[in-house]
């Protein structure tokens, strides 16, 4: 049985290895955007910790979002989206090993580099264990609504900004549930709900995502 | 094998009708040259064999099934367009295995060699797709071609393009070692497949605009 998953997945990791100043650009963004929020906002500790979980979160979000837009103009300019849907392999199972590919290289580093962050804006430890959770399973839908995105904005001029104001109201529920548990943690009350409600999120979009993208590759291939 | 017809084909792009009313089939053991004008829609009637994109009006036929519903089209069917396939940072072996892979064709180092070899390109396999001149990254996305052992339905959009004389003639020995085998080809070209070419059934596609 040969998996096609394994096959995409592992060439695009394979690619963003041979770019790594490329791959990490993404994750430098994100710090680099965190960052700014200090200088901006002023360096008053409570301040910051109000607004961190919220910061950061937004800033995966953008951080994502910009790092989607190529996810499939590559492989759509050189010929080999067009061998991949004529393969015979479902569409959803390209997706979705596209995607996770996103993630691996994205959203896993950018998951990482929270602790780092939190820091940075006074987080306590509790809140950023909190926030690494959120963004954990936050990261994938990104990655996941990221590819639609990416899928649908296919050869189309402006694409970037497009795919951001088309993904971008989709990622505001993970946007509020993610924040939402860091806040939640920091006055008090339980995660489960919020954490529960991210899950469904993943789950969802995890099946749904795929299925969408695909019709879009479809579409653009016409 | 079953044999590749086009039922009334009608083919648009954008505003344009590029052409309609084109039938034709393409049978086992057979190749079939496709020809026409610059923009007269030749791409275009590929990718419609292919299965695409939609046409306008009438149908792609496998073995009397629509081959975007065809179950068994996408393994029998072959198909390189003008674009290469292949990934610039990638090598010329990466990029080889990963669409054999992909197309569930054997994809062993063996294999892979013997494929580069037939193309002329054996000596290029670990340098990076990046460093290839246009009619290398040609031999390497052919190189495909090499692979296939059963019957099947070749889809080829200029082949010929950007190779020299001995890459020309390595492709011209796939066809016949491919059509011997029971397999069939649709191609175009703009320069004359030759005479060491195998016979072909010249298809134009002109008067159909």
């Amino acid at each position: 049985m040969i998996s096609a998953f394994a096959a995409v997945y592992a060439r695009d990791l394979r690619l963003a290895l041979r770019r790594r100043v490329e791959a990490l650009l993404p994750v430098v963004f994100f710090i680099v955007a965190v960052s700014l929020f200090p200088l901006g906002v002023g360096p008053e500790p409570q301040t910051l910790r109000q607004i961190a979980a919220g910061v950061v979160w937004v800033s995966a979000l953008l951080a994502s979002m910009l790092s989607v837009t190529s996810l499939y103009a590559g492989d759509h300019a050189d010929g080999s989206l067009e061998q991949m849907m004529l393969s015979g392999h479902s569409g959803f199972e390209i997706s979705a090993a596209k995607a996770a590919a996103h993630w691996t290289i994205t959203g896993a580093p950018l998951v990482l580099a929270a602790p780092l962050i939190g820091l940075l804006l006074d987080m306590s430890a509790q809140a950023l264990g909190t926030l690494v959770v959120s963004l954990l399973l936050g990261t994938p839908v990104l990655s996941l609504l990221g590819g639609l995105g990416a899928a649908l904005t296919l050869g189309l001029r402006s694409a970037g900004v497009l795919l951001i104001l088309l993904i971008l109201p989709l990622a505001i529920p993970a946007l509020i549930f993610g924040a939402g548990a860091v806040s939640a943690v920091d006055s008090g009350q339980s995660t489960s709900g919020h954490f529960s409600l991210l899950g469904a999120l993943l789950i969802l979009t995890a099946l749904t995502a795929p299925l969408a993208t695909s019709f879009a590759l479809h579409i653009a291939l016409e | 094998m079953p044999t590749l017809s086009f039922v009334d084909l009608a083919c648009r792009r954008g505003n344009r009708v590029l052409f309609r009313g084109v039938n034709l089939q393409v049978r086992a053991r057979h190749a079939v040259w496709l020809r026409g004008r610059n923009g007269r829609g030749k791409t275009s009637l590929l990718r419609l064999a292919a299965g695409l994109s939609v046409p306008e009006a009438g149908q792609v036929l496998w073995g009397g099934q629509a081959v975007r519903r065809a179950g068994d089209y996408a393994t029998r069917r072959v198909y390189i367009g003008h674009a290469n396939a292949l990934k610039e940072d990638l090598t010329v072996t990466e990029s080889l295995r990963f669409l054999a892979h992909l197309h569930g064709r054997a994809h062993d180092a063996a294999v892979l060699g013997y494929a580069l070899e037939r193309l002329g390109m054996a000596t290029r396999r670990d340098a990076l797709v990046r460093t290839l001149s246009q009619g290398q990254r040609r031999r390497a996305a052919l190189a495909r071609l090499a692979l296939e052992r059963g019957a099947s339905l070749w889809i080829l959009d200029e082949p010929y393009d950007a190779l020299d004389v001995d890459g020309v003639q390595a492709v011209n020995e796939l066809l016949h070692a491919h059509l011997s085998r029971g397999g069939s080809v649709l191609l175009t070209s703009h320069q004359a497949p030759g005479a060491a070419a195998p016979d072909m059934a010249e298809f134009d596609l002109d008067p159909f605009a």
